[in-house]
């Protein structure tokens, strides 16, 4: 856990290249594709000091990281599981029985949303629409979309992450090539 | 089947790669703009064109253009909204998911027609493997000479880039979408001024929907007043609408703007029907914000006339007993479905979403939900459904960013067209004790 | 130089003034209340919405009313333009919606807040509030903290005007806090622990307009209208040295800026003036602070006291003659 919070060179060219992309001084344009980057890179979570690391990239007061990482859903500001399990419950999901997928994953996992299980590899969360409607019920873990759910559907998805023993994150979409 | 104009190749396989997209005519646009055309003639044609802004909005396109400030040595943007966060719309990620190269080409015209040299795809972050898509069909333009320096040999160069957010439906808002894109909470900014004359970095900027922007190759290749002629009155084009809730076949379809309701809900080509062949209950026809309608208002208009899938019809009567069109998101409701519970699931939403900078969204929204929260838990106030009326309407047309009334008008229409529910959920909360209001998902495994 | 009209009462004004600054420099009772708007401090206002005002013509040229209210302090007057605060009943419903909603999770705890008898929300809620609540709702709470050894930071009473954001912006150099969080759990914070310790952090205290950031070092030592105001100087390195100095007999309990009418900071003053010159030899006293008679403050105030006394008279004499 306590691994140095510093990107790599691979990685600091990367930020560096982001940062190139906005026109001088404004580098802090940066800020979220840089915080999904060390939210990957550090745990699954930013933790004051990740933050700090951050600003000190960007050349940008501490305080403004923690403004942008607290308004932002995605950005985990607590510890969570290395499968971070997030169910859709807004309209068209929960007409077509997301609230089952809920507790039936509840129930499987043996902890209530909002909770990471004991061996951390879990968290479950309830989020609003991700846009995937048509799918519905549908989760999201890590960057994949699951839909068009059912109860044997999300079985297999909790064993598949079990047998991979993580989520297929950002840094895992291969984004040091495309960015 | 009516005309496509954006999902015409969407099966061809390999239509996602740059090659296969040439081979289908791509890129012809960038290729007629640039040689052949004055960018305010792609303006002119953007305008004859009727085009409207698919995000929600419906504001002409071609005149937002007009607005763009060009004042001399200060650089323009042009931002493409792929923050499709409302509930209900899910078109654009399948539009960039499976022809993302139409995206691209849209935008190099769209960027020559305004004088842009650097354009910029914002898109939510959940949406992160499309983010990747994106870059991948972005680098094989740039390999190919359709983006970089000296374009066709021309005097226009051109960049993209592609910035992800982070879980924010107000970034959906085109201010707030600026302000996320400058590093920034995503607080929308008072106006004026307006994006058109200080947008990003305080720049001249156009914020456009992805749709919006798809539809441009077909315009400057065929001309607006062709454009135009699709469709139905000012309703031109063609419209993507994702369709969801109880139907047979929830997905995206482009439609021809003046199609009949109905025959988007009950025919084959579309909807495909009630799922188990029940009752029509309600639609929310554009996506969470608009108003509900119960389904003889989606069907027929009050004064009688079949209800049509356009601008114009949508919101025929107003909100009294029409709706609008918004984003296109077309989510219905069989006979089973709590209108009270649904509404619920919204308020939760946009309680979630609010920025919390001015005092009405930030307060109301979290009032609302909480009254909300207690009917369906059978907890109701005798004076509840007044209460919240009032709170509606206080938030309704008073906040900083359309986000007030977007939280208000879900409310608004529910009681307005369902209050019998509402007090039914308040007077007897036995009988709604234990009763499922949505489908289960054993039951939609068995359709 | 444009013209405008509020509540029937015309003014012309210089280019690029706002509503709000209009319905000031005219004066008087149709002046819309402001609590986030800050005169001293760029781009503040337009959050709290209760300055809403209703623009029934939009100007000479196109006098087409506008669609929504809009928020006077932000909106800038153009010729020929209408307005409608106090003579407009939209306007008086939406602005008692929006006290409700600054309200509604507010503690109500004036007994034993410091700002009580200048606070902006009290004022605001006397003027156009209701008597009762509708919520009926857990309020929202959030712990106290010290933000170094001067200021108390007591979120629960915070009403999310980003005035304090701004003077740490504007003023400092170095700002540690700032909004957090979105919606209503948004809070005012350094997120970590740390401490405002800029020379001139002590002016956050004096542009909010309820008791969320109050003087550790006047900290439940009087209720302000027990305290005598007066305007006092020193020659000071750091800023203009002009203070208003809160006195109880010999003692200074207080220093804070100079306020003008709308209780808005006259000049910024440095954390030494404001915190650490708390006796009486460190000032030249001037003489007693002109408070508006509206406020608490002015209770038993000399100079108020006669001109409540004139008021009395002329309002009975008045009676009087209208029993005539």
């Amino acid at each position: 856990m306590s691994k140095e919070i510093k990107f790599n060179e691979e990685t600091l060219a990367l930020v560096d290249k982001l940062i190139n992309r906005y026109p001088a001084g404004k580098q802090k344009s940066a800020l979220i594709p840089v915080l999904h980057i060390a939210q990957a890179e550090f745990n699954g979570w930013l933790s004051s000091e990740t933050m700090d690391y951050v600003a000190s990239l960007l050349k940008i007061k501490p305080i403004e990281v923690y403004e942008v990482a607290s308004f932002y859903s995605m950005f985990n500001l607590k510890p969570v599981g290395k499968c971070l399990i997030e169910v859709c419950r807004t309209s068209s999901c929960w007409a077509r029985g997301s609230e089952d997928v809920v507790r039936y994953l509840e129930k499987k996992l043996g902890i209530k949303e909002g909770e990471t299980t004991k061996d951390g590899m879990f968290t479950i969360k309830t989020v609003e629409c991700l846009g995937s409607c048509g799918g519905a019920p549908m989760l999201q873990v890590g960057a994949a979309f699951h839909e068009n759910l059912t109860l044997e559907k999300v079985d297999a998805i909790v064993e598949n992450y079990k047998s991979i023993g993580k989520q297929r994150s950002y840094t895992d979409l291969d984004y040091k090539n495309t960015i | 089947m009516g005309k496509k104009i954006l999902l015409e190749h969407i099966n061809v396989p390999g239509i996602n790669t740059l090659e296969v997209y040439r081979q289908k005519g791509g890129y012809a646009s960038v290729e007629k703009a640039l040689k052949t055309m004055a960018p305010d003639a792609i303006v002119e044609e953007v305008k004859k064109s009727g085009l409207r802004g698919r995000g929600g909005a419906g504001f002409p396109t071609g005149m937002k253009w007009s607005f763009l400030a060009k004042p001399e040595g200060v650089e323009r943007y042009l931002v493409v909204n792929a923050d499709e966060s409302e509930p209900g719309t899910f078109k654009d990620r399948y539009l960039m998911e499976r022809i993302p190269h139409i995206l691209i080409e849209g935008m190099i015209t769209a960027s020559f027609a305004l004088g842009a040299k650097t354009s910029c795809i914002y898109i939510r972050g959940e949406y992160f493997y499309v983010s990747r898509i994106l870059e991948a069909a972005i680098a094989e333009a740039y390999a190919a000479g359709w983006l970089g320096k000296n374009i066709l040999g021309t005097n226009f160069s051109h960049d993209i880039f592609v910035q992800v957010g982070a879980g924010a439906y107000i970034c959906g808002e085109e201010t707030a979408l600026l302000e996320s894109l400058e590093g920034k909470r995503g607080n929308p900014r008072i106006k004026p001024p307006f994006p058109a004359v200080a947008g990003l970095y305080g720049c001249p900027t156009v914020v456009n929907n992805v749709e919006t922007i798809a539809s441009v190759p077909y315009i400057v290749m065929n001309g607006g007043d062709e454009y135009a002629k699709i469709g139905i009155g000012r309703s031109t084009g063609t419209k993507l609408i994702s369709a969801s809730g109880h139907i047979n076949k929830p997905g995206v379809y482009e439609i021809e703007m003046g199609i009949t309701v109905e025959d988007f809900i009950y025919s084959d080509e579309y909807c495909g029907g009630i799922i188990n062949g029940r009752k029509l209950k309600a639609v929310v026809a554009g996506g969470s914000s608009v108003p509900i309608l119960p389904a003889d208002l989606i069907l027929k208009t009050e004064k009688g006339e079949a209800r049509l899938m356009s601008y114009e019809s949508l919101s025929d009567g107003g909100f009294a007993s029409g709706t609008m069109l918004g984003s296109g998101g077309f989510m219905v409701y069989d006979e089973t479905t709590s209108i009270v519970k649904n509404l619920y699931t919204f308020a939760r939403f946009y309680h979630h979403e609010s920025c919390g900078q001015c005092s009405p969204c930030r307060e109301g929204t979290g009032w609302m939900e909480k009254i909300l929260h207690r009917i369906v838990e059978g907890h109701g106030k005798p004076g509840d459904v007044d209460l919240l009326w009032d709170i509606q309407r206080k938030i309704e047309g008073n906040t900083i960013c359309p986000l007030g009334d977007a939280a208000a008008w879900p409310v608004a229409s529910a009681i307005r067209h369902f209050r019998k529910e509402f007090e039914e959920y308040i007077n007897h909360p036995e009988r709604i004790k234990d009763v499922k209001h949505y489908y289960s998902v054993h039951q939609l495994a068995s359709v | 130089m444009p013209k405008v009209t509020i509540d029937g009462q015309s003014i012309e004004v210089p280019d690029g003034t706002t509503i709000l600054q209009a319905a000031r420099m005219i004066g008087g009772e149709n002046v819309p209340p402001a609590m986030c708007y800050h005169s001293k401090l760029k781009t503040s206002g337009g959050y709290c919405r209760t300055c809403i005002v209703k623009v029934s013509k939009g100007s000479d040229k196109d006098p087409r009313p506008m669609p929504k209210l809009v928020p006077s302090c932000r909106t800038t007057v153009m010729d020929g333009m209408e307005v409608q605060n106090n003579t407009s009943p939209e306007v008086l419903e939406a602005r008692r919606g929006v006290v409700e909603f600054l309200l509604i999770n507010h503690p109500l705890d004036c007994p034993v807040c410091d700002q009580a008898g200048e606070c902006h929300l009290q004022d605001l809620g006397y003027e156009n509030g209701a008597a009762n609540t509708r919520y009926d709702f857990k309020r929202r709470k959030f712990k106290q903290i010290d933000i170094g050894p001067y200021i108390k930071l007591h979120m629960t009473r915070c009403i999310m005007c980003f005035r304090c954001v701004k003077v740490a912006d504007q003023i400092t150099d170095n700002r540690v806090h700032g909004m957090l969080n979105r919606g209503d759990a948004s809070e005012i914070s350094t997120y970590i622990e740390n401490v405002i310790s800029n020379d001139f952090s002590g002016n956050v205290i004096d542009v909010c307009p309820v008791g969320a950031l109050t003087d550790r070092t006047f900290r439940f030592k009087s209720r302000v209208w027990f305290t005598k105001p007066m305007d006092a100087h020193r020659n000071c390195t750091k800023c203009s040295g002009k203070v208003t100095l809160w006195e109880k007999g010999e003692e200074v309990l207080r220093v804070t800026t100079r306020k003008d009418k709308w209780g808005e900071s006259e000049e910024w003053i440095c954390n030494e003036c404001r915190f650490e010159k708390k006796h009486i030899n460190d000032w030249v006293v001037e003489g007693p602070r002109h408070i508006d008679p509206h406020s608490v403050i002015s209770l038993n105030h000399y100079e108020n006291v006669a001109a409540k006394l004139k008021l009395d008279i002329a309002k009975q004499q008045k009676q009087l003659a209208s029993k005539k």
